[in-house]
């Protein structure tokens, strides 16, 4: 056991307090913050017009009725002639005016014919915008939206929902707990594994290739307590890093989803919840680092070993995307023993208040054995010559 | 005079890669390490293995130092065989050569701390022997600076003290003046001389005459991982200088195999 702390505490020491390696462990966290706060400020930016904003427009033969509905709101309009309207589409386009609203004339008596007449064509009403200014597609949106109220209130048959009452009775909580189970399996398993993958190829394929590790292996010390000091420290330095990541996303996330963030909240799910969440982290970092550590251990090199570990990091997003995929964790206790599968489901009950402890404790025994072997394959790894040796 | 280490008939083979089979023009799968070796070193003497390169002392050490395992045979320290418990094989000896390296990010002062624990130095010990050895060799003033930033002799010495950390009884040193300057090396070879007064016994493989010839006792000629002459310095050089005797033996080994 001794061995097994002064491996550990080494570890540590190297990772932690090398400013270039934890550099490399908290950028990423770093990065993501700002590339999502940068992503969503850019987006709303562009979706957004300036709430202060008057758009211009101009009209020919502006009918009475609508000339009214105009007038309640904010919207300034400016009454121009027919022969000015190529003036006024090619100005749409140089985005100096915002809208063109062309009325058929007579508006008003045309489509009151569809009362009286029985062969009716509806009259025409033409918007030019341009959609490629954010103004005019705004402005454009808008007066669709007010004629269309206005069309569907002179023929009204029926509304649906017209009222102010809350006609979905999904709760608040289900719904953001129905968002978080489909985004956080398959962001928690990626960077919990990238995590891995920063970390570990550097302790065990770097010390091999630059000759520190059989300078450990000529003294008493015994090749499982390697393992396990190394295993054990990685995982640590592994949670440091996801964590990171985590933290960057999460911070970043009220820029990154705008209104819909502010419904969003956190505290809807119980400190057993998190606790469990903990539980299957940890089991699965563990074995996440044991299976990157056999990786990094057959591997020459640290480059090598990065270049083993990406095909497995595919496997671990398809696994996290078959969390998407499934609303529902399943109940079929088997499906807790396919290692990292069993992570998906767990985070995904957990997350969805469908917590199945069983499967939780199947799937913390599972991740558990598997790191037990791996500790156990890379004992016998570090004793072999040509693991060591190789070249 | 005490036995302290047998190699008993020590054979190692290792597979020829394709490429390599192509570079050297042969469809031998295998190539012969290490061929039914066997010596025998004596407790407070300094042993030499005295060969060209590629004649398979580094291989032979290996397989004392317990990194490799021989195909057949087997080694005697003090007692314990190498095969069958390695880690107490490992407690009782020192293993010094230039592959080894020491991690760079740490500091003299860490790594002599860091090795003492994995040979369960007690601290008190520890710092005492600490003291000795930086002192000895010049660490003291740089015990603090990270190894990365240190000279190529300095690091040398550094591994040195690291390398008995925990007082061993035996110490195998390959090649250990290796790329070293005249200054470092003397130190490197005085301090051997130091250590057979101490009682301790001294296992050393290179292929310089001259060191061989002013350190050892006895000497071992390895050619082709096949032990030519194995006795005491004097009976091995029979009147005449080390070097001259080498090819004599050398070129009556290659007559053997024709």
């Amino acid at each position: 056991m001794k061995g097994v702390l002064t491996i550990f505490k080494k570890e540590l020491i190297r990772f932690l307090s090398d400013r270039r390696l934890m550099v490399g462990i908290l950028i990423p966290g770093i990065v993501i913050y700002i590339m999502y706060s940068f992503a969503g400020t850019a987006l709303s930016d562009l979706a957004g017009v300036d709430e202060d904003y008057v758009p211009t427009i101009q009209v020919v033969n502006l009918s009475e009725s609508i000339g009214s509905i105009f007038e309640s709101t904010e919207l300034e309009i400016e009454n121009i002639e027919s022969d000015e309207i190529e003036t006024a589409k090619s100005e749409i386009t140089e985005k100096n005016l915002d809208l063109l609203i062309v009325f058929p004339e007579n508006f008003d008596e045309s489509f009151m014919a569809y009362f009286t007449e029985a062969e009716f064509t509806a009259p025409n009403i033409e918007i030019y915008y341009n959609s490629a200014s954010t103004e005019s597609q705004s402005a454009y949106m808008t007066v669709t939206a007010l004629l269309d109220a206005y069309e569907s209130q002179i023929a009204n048959v029926f509304d649906i929902n017209n009222s102010e009452n809350t006609y979905d009775m999904a709760t608040e909580t289900d719904s953001i707990a129905m968002v978080l189970a489909m985004i956080l399996p398959l962001m928690l398993m990626t960077m919990l594994y990238s995590g891995c993958s920063a970390v570990v190829p550097e302790s065990i394929a770097g010390e091999k290739e630059r000759g520190t590790f059989a300078t450990m292996l000529v003294t008493p010390i015994k090749r499982r307590d390697i393992a396990i000091g190394k295993l054990l420290a990685l995982a640590i330095i592994a949670m440091i890093s996801a964590a990171s990541s985590t933290l960057g996303t999460i911070l970043s996330l009220p820029k990154m989803m705008g209104e819909v963030y502010d419904d969003m909240n956190m505290n809807i799910y119980s400190v057993q919840d998190y606790l469990m969440l903990a539980v299957v982290m940890v089991s699965t970092v563990l074995l996440l680092v044991g299976i990157v550590s056999l990786i990094s251990a057959f591997a020459k090199t640290t480059k090598e070993a990065q270049s083993y570990s990406t095909p497995v990091m595919m496997i671990v997003m398809v696994l996290g995307l078959s969390g998407m995929l499934e609303s529902t964790a399943s109940q079929n206790l088997t499906a807790y023993l396919i290692p990292l599968y069993n992570s998906v489901q767990c985070m995904l009950g957990i997350f969805s208040f469908e917590t199945f402890p069983s499967g939780v404790a199947v799937t913390v025994a599972t991740n558990g054995v598997l790191t037990i072997l791996c500790v156990f394959i890379l004992a016998r790894m570090f004793n072999s010559e040509k693991v060591i040796f190789s070249r | 005079m005490t036995e302290i280490l047998i190699a008993d008939n020590i054979s190692k083979t290792f597979k020829l890669s394709a490429k390599q089979r192509k570079l050297e023009h042969t469809d031998t799968r295998v190539r012969v390490a290490v061929d039914n070796l066997s010596f025998t070193a004596y407790k407070g003497e300094i042993f030499g293995l005295l060969g060209p390169n590629g004649a398979g002392k580094t291989t032979t050490l290996r397989i004392l130092a317990t990194l490799i395992k021989p195909d057949s045979g087997d080694v005697n320290i003090n007692g314990t065989s190498v095969l069958k418990d390695p880690e107490l094989a490992r407690k009782e000896i020192g293993f010094l050569t230039s592959e080894l390296k020491l991690e760079e990010f740490f500091t003299p002062n860490y790594l002599f701390n860091f090795f003492s624990d994995l040979h369960q130095v007690p601290q008190d010990v520890r710092e005492e022997r600490k003291k000795y050895l930086f002192e000895k060799f010049g660490i003291d003033k740089f015990a603090e600076v990270k190894v990365a930033n240190l000279s190529t002799g300095m690091k040398q010495k550094i591994s040195l003290a690291i390398s008995i950390v925990h007082d061993p009884d035996i110490i195998i040193f390959d090649e250990p003046t290796n790329g070293l300057d005249v200054l470092t090396a003397k130190v490197v070879t005085d301090f051997i001389l130091e250590l057979k007064e101490q009682g301790k016994s001294i296992i050393v493989s290179s292929h310089i005459f001259s060191l061989i010839e002013k350190i050892c006792d006895r000497v071992g000629i390895i050619v082709d991982g096949k032990m030519m002459m194995c006795d005491t310095l004097e009976k091995v050089m029979d009147g005449k200088s080390l070097e001259d005797r080498f090819f004599e033996i050398y070129e009556e080994g290659q007559g053997d195999e024709k």
